[in-house]
């Protein structure tokens, strides 16, 4: 096996036994990216020299026995997430010079932990789209077949995961960004519920439904990383003052006396057969670990979700945008000559087809006239969504469904159609509308490419998702396969 | 369907400029998506209070304590414009 595919507790072991340094296995990573990086454009900004001092720092800690499980082991953050000293672009031109002063809550605790940041990931504008075509600077492409997609919006971390080109990524979602390229990519990717990791230093785009976590090689690694970034943080008001556990602690190879439930609604019209085949074969497999499948479960309101989440998130997303006015920092558009045509100019110029359309969108759905109709409806029908959830939670500990109902599209095939790339997201939306915590793991190949099973559980019960999806790799070998790159 | 002087008036609205050809193509999009969201009319939601977020958290507050801010260059250091230690806008108000 090579250097660049292990596991994050794997390279961690390495270090800790002092058979390879951080330095070295820095340049192992760099090595790769160099490689690789040419066809994946997976990066907006490569870090070398920050990694290799980071590396060496973290040397230093190895050597004086003070180090942790992420210690020297290189990482690699999606560029939404702020970084102080490097660009922190969001994959828009509006942003592209944009040196953050500071560094996101996730940032600070992963320096405290020992990282070593290899760069920011590409994705799609803002994180509006599923496919990182929607990259101001250029598409990221699927390791698994350079033709296609890696999913979006957090499509630069997927890739780089399944790549080689870091051990661990972070990547953030609002509707599935960080599952349905996770997915895509044969990696495994953990939604947190709302409240669970800060988001300070996050660029907003959908406040209250806006979440970062890991996406990692296997299920063990999500826990370690999930357990480093999670917490209350006084910064993000609406970050939950619960106590963290020990993410790990949670992982047991069996589910006995775990009730899984197969909401109908999931296997939804338009689902590819194949898919639909390996997501089958995969709840046998976790039925035989011991667990219970109920599939009488029913969601009724989910076929509604999708519009519920393209009202609520393009109107905080009009709101939360609207700061990029060419003041204070990012593009401006300056041969323009009053103050309005500035601003409108900046806005034309900065941000791309499908930011403009988003923002349109949301201004509208919140203008006097619509705000009832559109707005309001969508937040009584997110009441519904929830309680639904709810009640379904009373008797199943935990769901299990496709993470997206297709495999990874080809580049520009959804391009043109907005709705068409909307229903990618189609199974991942509506655990964002509830605030619960979702993972994706690797469930088998279709056509040689990869399919996702969504796991959602409870508020605050990642332990759950963690031990499922732990029991299923410890039966499984998907997640231990790399692209032929 | 939006009309286009619809269209105009949401860009507008968002302080965003937009050409002819960006008009027309919007028009279509935005228009096939808000027919998408006419499903909503289907579900009933007599009595049914809004969800603004998912977490059970109101009001979250903290002691009001003076700390530093950030040092003055390092936030000019992203501005398009500045001006001795501040930020360069255009006239708000013409005379």
């Amino acid at each position: 096996m090579n250097l660049y595919d292990l596991t994050v507790r794997q390279a961690a072991e390495i270090l800790r036994k002092k058979e390879l340094t951080s330095v070295e296995l820095t340049r192992a990573v760099l090595d790769r990216i160099e490689a690789v990086e040419d066809r994946v454009k997976a990066f907006v900004t490569v870090t070398p020299d920050l990694a290799l001092e980071q590396a060496r720092q973290a040397d230093g800690r190895l050597a004086r026995d003070d180090a942790g499980p992420l210690t020297g082991v290189p990482g690699l953050i999606k560029d939404v997430i702020c970084t102080r000293g490097v660009r922190t672009t969001c994959s828009s031109r509006m942003l592209e010079q944009f040196m953050p002063p500071y560094d996101a809550a996730v940032v600070e605790r992963l320096n405290a932990a020992g990282m070593v940041m290899v760069g920011k990931s590409n994705m799609d504008e803002f994180a509006m789209g599923s496919s990182t075509e929607n990259s101001a600077f250029y598409p990221t492409r699927n390791p698994w077949d350079l033709e296609r997609v890696p999913g979006g919006s957090s499509g630069g971390s997927a890739a780089a995961v399944t790549a080689g080109q870091c051990f661990y990524a972070l990547g953030s979602d609002t509707g599935g960004s960080i599952r349905q390229p996770a997915g895509f990519c044969n990696v495994t990717g953990l939604k947190p519920t709302y409240g669970r990791v800060s988001r300070f230093g996050l660029v907003a785009f959908a406040s209250s439904l806006d979440q970062i976590g890991p996406m990692t090689r296997d299920v063990a690694d999500t826990a370690l990383v999930l357990g480093a970034i999670a917490g209350h943080d006084p910064r993000d008001a609406t970050s939950v003052p619960l106590p963290v556990p020990d993410y790990l602690q949670a992982l047991r190879p069996d589910l006995k006396g775990l009730r899984l439930g197969i909401p109908r609604e999931y296997f939804v019209e338009g689902m590819q057969a194949p898919v639909e085949e390996a997501l089958r074969r995969a709840i046998a497999q976790l039925q035989h670990l011991g667990a219970t499948v109920d599939w009488e479960v029913s969601l009724p309101t989910t076929p509604y979700a999708l519009a519920v989440y393209y009202i609520i998130a393009p109107s905080e997303a009009s709101a939360n945008l609207a700061r990029y006015d060419g003041v204070k920092y990012g593009y401006s558009a300056l041969d323009a000559e009053s103050m309005w045509e500035a601003m409108e100019q900046t806005r034309q110029h900065g941000f791309g087809p499908e930011v403009k359309r988003r923002i349109m969108l949301g201004t509208y759905a919140l203008s006097a006239g619509y705000y009832d109709a559109y707005y309001l409806k969508a937040q009584k029908v997110r009441t519904l969504i929830k309680q639904e959830f709810d009640a379904v939670f009373q008797r199943c500990d935990a769901l299990i469904t496709p993470t997206s109902p297709t495999i990874p599209f080809k580049l520009g095939e959804k391009v043109s159609d907005p709705l068409q790339m909307y229903l990618s997201d189609v199974c991942t939306i509506p655990v964002n509308i509830a605030g619960l915590p979702g993972m994706s793991i690797p469930a088998g190949f279709a056509d040689g490419l990869p399919v996702g099973m969504q796991i959602i559980g409870r508020p605050f019960a990642e332990e759950t998702l963690l031990r499922v999806g732990y029991a299923y790799q410890q039966a499984t070998d998907w997640h231990t396969r790399r692209p032929p790159l | 369907m939006l009309t286009s002087q619809e269209v105009r008036h949401i860009a507008l609205l968002a302080r965003v400029a937009v050409s002819d050809p960006e008009v027309e193509r919007l028009r279509a999009q935005l228009s096939s998506i808000l027919a998408h969201f006419e499903t909503l009319n289907q579900v009933a939601t007599e009595g049914v209070p809004p969800t603004g977020h998912a977490v059970p958290l109101q009001n979250v507050t903290r002691p009001d304590e003076p700390a530093p801010s950030f040092p003055r260059a390092d936030i000019l250091a992203n501005a398009p414009l500045q001006d001795e230690d501040a930020f360069r806008v255009r006239a708000v108000l013409e005379f």
